[in-house]
């Protein structure tokens, strides 16, 4: 039998045994961002689609929601870096090949843009907080007659910001568990739910809140679909993506993956929302907060489990 | 011009001397170093074999932490050494997590530090700090596009290995084997 030892004489805080580098604030940007991107995506179509009236909690009342976890994002994400002070030094340059330089642009477009949005729905959201002045109201009527441009611009932003959450994993080749090309889909799919969960909760008509149903049930579908297939590229990979795997399937995170993520945050939610469509009476703010702590959860797990994993030589 | 280690496992005793010298040389924060010793036990009894080497930043080729910088702190010289501008850092983290060598920390001012191959002897002509006291003489230091340096010959006659080449990095640290 061949047996390997290894020691190192190091002891480097944070860094041995495993990473600890990026802590919560980044599974909770994650999810934010995700959220964010998921509610701007529908917030944006919807308009697009010239639906706005029919579905009001999709571009009015849950879009107050997404400045709101872009900027604690964001807050999360200065939190985590460890020289502050020097933030600024991001937005000095463009790096190609730095998914970081890439979300850090998109982040300064979509936040503001995600503030206009809701300032141009201001009158509607907030009646009675009326703020009796011309330039106001100039400002909120200038930018209820650009909404559609909004719309246009904001339908790529989002995808790119869904998509970016994972992508900034995956781009880590030193990680096995992260680096897979499905995280960025897998990363997206899952906000779009979250912030489809979200439009559900705040949903006031049965219509808004079936379709919204049926769109959650068919990303929770596709979000299942590509989880597997992240297990199964990682099965027929390397050794490292063995272990990484591994970590998920029967280690330390199996618990917390298929518990917290599958099975309570993926598939009794889609159960509760298929038996509610169908006509039965569930109150639907259980699938809903289900599915958000479901992709809270997810964003911890990868995070965390993906720092313990590393190439062994 | 191309920089590059050479480390000849079998003469390596793993007395920590390039350690404790690097710390000296380059004010490490106590705690925290930039170069360490890994030993490694191959084999079943009886037949088993003990590897012992120096490590540290392999100045990649192909730099991971270059590459996912977001903002350029982390960059590449023309002679191949990786450096980090501390005040161009940011602290974000993310060339620690693409480093397949975990040969980077955060300096506890916040930013990002690592080995420089002691790039502020280099311009003075000296050796970097942990070869220049390596008691077994051990460690070797040089120009890879000279053929006739110390290291480019004996990569010519001496079998090699590098860490990790799977990681698609292109490590320029060598191990004599």
């Amino acid at each position: 039998m061949q047996e390997e030892l290894f020691t190192s004489g190091r002891n480097i805080p944070h860094i041995d045994p495993s990473l600890e580098i990026w802590h919560w604030p980044i599974s909770v940007y994650l999810f934010l961002g995700g959220l964010a991107a998921g509610l701007l995506f529908f917030a944006g179509i919807v308009t697009v689609l010239g639906k706005d009236k029919e579905y009001p909690a999709a571009v009015k009342f849950a879009s107050i929601v997404s400045p709101i976890a872009l900027t604690l994002g964001l807050l999360a994400l200065f939190y985590d870096l460890t020289h502050k002070l020097y933030f600024w030094r991001l937005y000095t340059t463009i790096r190609i090949e730095s998914p970081m330089s890439w979300g850090a642009w998109v982040l300064l477009i979509i936040t503001p843009i995600s503030f206009l949005w809701v300032i141009s729905y201001y009158s509607e959201l907030f009646p009675k907080w009326k703020l009796n002045f011309k330039f106001f109201d100039d400002f909120e009527n200038f930018l209820k007659k650009q909404r559609k441009n909004m719309a246009i611009a904001l339908i790529p932003l989002s995808i790119i910001l869904g998509v970016y959450t994972g992508i900034l994993l995956s781009a880590f080749n030193a990680r096995p568990l992260w680096n897979n090309a499905i995280l960025g889909p897998l990363f997206l799919t899952s906000g779009l739910s979250t912030g489809a969960a979200t439009i559900i909760l705040l949903a006031k008509s049965k219509k808004e809140r079936h379709l919204f149903s049926k769109i959650d049930l068919a990303l929770i579908v596709l979000e299942l679909g590509l989880i597997v297939h992240m297990l199964m590229g990682m099965y027929a990979g390397s050794e490292v993506q063995l272990e990484a795997m591994q970590l998920l399937v029967g280690g330390e995170f199996t618990l917390m993956f298929f518990g917290f993520v599958i099975i309570l945050g993926l598939i009794i939610p889609a159960i509760l929302e298929l038996t509610e469509i169908i006509g039965y009476k569930v109150p639907v703010a259980i699938p809903a907060i289900l599915i958000l702590i479901g992709g809270l959860v997810f964003r911890f797990v990868m995070v965390e489990a993906g720092q313990i994993t590393r190439y062994l030589y | 011009m191309r920089y590059a280690m050479v480390i000849d496992t079998l003469k390596c005793v793993g007395c920590s001397d390039c350690v404790v010298a690097c710390q000296t040389e380059n004010d490490v924060p106590v705690g925290y170093c930039r170069d360490w010793i890994t030993e490694t036990v191959n084999g079943a009894y009886p037949s088993i074999e003990l590897e012992l080497k120096s490590e540290r930043c392999n100045h990649c080729d192909n730099a991971p932490c270059v590459r996912c910088c977001p903002t350029g702190a982390s960059h590449q010289l023309d002679n191949g050494i990786v450096l980090v501008t501390g005040d161009e850092c940011i602290g974000c983290g993310a060339c620690i997590e693409s480093c397949p060598y975990d040969a980077r920390y955060q300096h506890p001012d916040g930013y990002v530090d690592k080995c420089t191959f002691c790039h502020h002897r280099l311009e003075k002509g000296q050796l970097p700090a942990c070869v220049s006291v390596c008691p077994t003489k051990c460690m070797y230091f040089g120009d890879l596009d000279n053929p006739n340096s110390e290291v480019s010959q004996l990569l010519k006659n001496r079998k090699y290995k590098t860490l990790a080449p799977e990681a698609g990095t292109k490590p320029q640290v060598y191990y004599l084997i």
